[in-house]
């Protein structure tokens, strides 16, 4: 690991962070369909075989934002095609993201059930 | 015959009902801003001891009557009708307030605008003689706001500065019939002389985040109509108050009258820009039914009591959209009524 | 209701007129703050993650979901303690488009709508938000998948799978 890998990493990470600050800023685009772009991009840019060498590149800078949750997806519905073949297509995208899914499905259920929201100050 | 209206929109009270008691309850937010010496309640905190948001909002609205009621001295039963709205669905909070007080109930929803909308109801049924004591009362919280129409309070998002934030807070005007009343209560009376009832106006806007421009040209309107159908312009008045335009609302107001020839720039002002301070991360400013029912019941009664403005026009503005309309891409549609209060009983 | 072309003219000059009146909410400190705020993020989860792959021998991959599952219980935790709305006000997307945000979209909703119990509040509203997100991003992987298959019939593959 060298300052230069590090480097990218935050670089990638910033500039995607960046472009939804732009999409707050300059449209009129509700959070929850921000989180979709980028969720459904991810996946098609994978898809055109465009954001593989992003996550080369970038490694986390590029996974962690949204769009490498679309990545996910697409990636493992097409591998699982390769093994599975048709079924694959629905069971892949799911098995690859199921950790974080299952994660935030319950670690969220748990954790509202234990806190209540807070007014403004 | 209908000889209580001057042009279509405007009515007149000739026998002057009287703003007999009123009381303002704010939010800790708000009772920590400029005008934290004017409310006569202001809660501790917001849940105020309560399981939900609702049942504080309730709670709220509820103590604000009772509020009222004490400190005009009289009995909540010889009240004969309220007259009370809120932002919550079906009038959740004003119907759960009024539940167990007794109190004949016509339930009102002019959004933002039920204050003024619930003044002049209340002073039309005094003026006509069907109540003794009639009240009027509207109240918005935060919290049940903000769960309604916007974002739950702990969701990470950024508000652009044309955004605007409900108030927690609540007004109740008891209104009583002049004759009989003179010595009532310390300082000057205040009687409502009458109001404008305002058209829907709407512009096109559809951003939730721009309500005080989606608001505005219904307040133009309303106070166009009121000024061309009193033959009073903007200087007959002390203060001319709209409810809650904020910062940018507040300045279309300005200009879109000025145009049309009224000076606003002289004794005008949005109670949603003076409830909140600029230290206080309001964007635009205020909004919400609270809004103008607390400014009302609190800062401009008071100073009317003491003498301190005579001729006031308050003109509460409301966004008549609804979830449901938000999400299937309508446009905002805005309404404003504006009732003229006073000192002394002076005819339009 | 349709619109006529007047109705819309109308509109859009008074959203012009408007604009005149409005401050803008575009500016170079947000950009900068989202860019460094979310650049840092990565940077940690990467530096995490490299640390657990060495410390555990783990693969690259296992290692990588260890680190989002640990983002999304820590994004979830701070959204209960009622950190996460002022860190978001502060850093916007760059806690917004991270894997954090539709975390902290998930509790904020069901929190909120605990009041109305613990299955029908909390257990539909942890989707108010990340359903749509779920159901586009899988919908889309499917149809990814399907246009692959279809490919593979006629022989066409892509270098990059």
């Amino acid at each position: 690991m060298d300052w230069m890998e590090i480097l990218k990493v935050f670089a990638v990470g910033g500039i995607i962070c960046l472009i939804g600050q732009l999409l707050i800023d300059y449209t009129k685009l509700t959070p929850a369909r921000i989180l979709v772009i980028f969720v459904t991009a991810g996946a098609v840019l994978t898809a055109l075989g465009l954001y593989e060498p992003l996550v080369t590149f970038g490694k986390s800078g590029a996974t962690v934002p949204l769009p490498g949750f679309g990545y996910n997806l697409a990636k493992g519905a097409m591998n699982a095609v390769q093994t599975d073949g048709l079924m694959g297509a629905l069971t892949g995208g799911i098995k690859e993201t199921a950790a974080g899914i299952t994660a935030a499905i319950f670690f969220g259920y748990v954790i509202a059930l234990i806190f209540d929201p807070k007014p403004k100050s | 015959m209908a000889d209580n209206k001057l042009g279509r929109q405007t009515v007149t009270f000739k026998k002057f009902p009287q703003i007999y008691m009123a009381f303002s309850t704010a939010g800790k937010k708000e009772g920590q801003g400029p005008l934290k010496n004017w409310f006569d309640s202001v809660l501790e905190d917001d849940k105020i001891g309560q399981r939900t948001w609702e049942e504080a909002e309730t709670k709220m609205l509820k103590d604000t009557v009772v509020g009222a009621v004490r400190k005009a001295e009289i009995d909540k039963h010889e009240i004969d009708v309220i007259f009370s709205g809120d932002l919550i669905n079906q009038l959740m909070s004003s119907s759960y307030a009024v539940r167990e007080m007794g109190i004949p109930f016509l339930g009102l929803y002019g959004a933002c605008s039920t204050m003024s909308e619930s003044l002049i109801m209340a002073g039309a049924f005094v003026n006509a003689g069907y109540s003794k004591y009639a009240a009027a009362a509207a109240s918005s919280h935060f919290c049940t706001a903000e769960r309604q129409f916007r974002m739950p309070l702990a969701h990470g998002n950024q508000k652009p500065p044309s955004a605007q934030l409900t108030v927690t807070g609540c007004g109740c005007a008891l209104l009583r019939e002049s004759e009989g009343a003179a010595g009532c209560c310390e300082g000057k009376p205040v009687y409502v002389t009458g109001g404008t009832i305002g058209k829907i106006v709407d512009k096109g806007i559809n951003d939730t985040n721009m309500m005080g421009a989606a608001m505005a040209p219904a307040a133009v309107d309303t106070i166009e109509t009121h000024f061309i159908e009193t033959g009073r312009g903007p200087e007959y008045y002390d203060m001319i108050f709209t409810g809650d335009l904020g910062k940018i609302g507040k300045d279309i107001v300005k200009d879109m009258l000025g145009k049309k020839g009224f000076d606003m720039t002289k004794n005008y002002e949005d109670c949603g820009c003076m409830i909140y301070g600029e230290d206080q991360d309001a964007h635009s400013g205020g909004s919400g039914c609270g809004c103008s029912g607390s400014v009302l019941c609190g800062y401009i009664f008071k100073n009317m009591k003491s003498g301190d403005l005579k001729n006031v026009l308050v003109v509460s503005t409301g966004a008549l959209l609804s979830t449901i309309s938000t999400q299937q891409g309508e446009s905002i549609p805005g309404i404003a009524h504006a009732v003229a209060i006073s000192t002394e009983k002076e005819r339009f | 209701m349709k619109k006529s072309k007047n109705e819309k003219d109308a509109k859009k000059r008074y959203e012009k007129y408007v604009s005149g009146f409005t401050p803008s909410s575009r500016s170079v400190s947000n950009g900068i703050k989202a860019f460094a705020v979310g650049g840092a993020l990565c940077t940690a989860a990467f530096l995490i993650q490299v640390f657990i792959q060495q410390s555990f021998g783990l693969e690259n991959k296992e290692a990588g979901r260890i680190v989002t599952v640990g983002l999304i219980f820590t994004a979830q935790l701070l959204t209960g303690l009622g950190l996460y709305a002022p860190l978001a006000k502060f850093a916007g997307a760059g806690v917004i488009v991270p894997i954090t945000g539709f975390a902290n979209s998930m509790v904020a909703t069901a929190m909120e709508f605990k009041s109305e119990g613990p299955v029908l509040g909390v257990g539909s509203k942890l989707f108010q938000l990340a359903g749509p997100v779920i159901v586009c991003g899988i919908s889309v992987s499917v149809i990814i998948g399907l246009v692959y298959y279809v490919m593979g019939m006629f022989g066409l593959t892509l270098p990059w799978i």
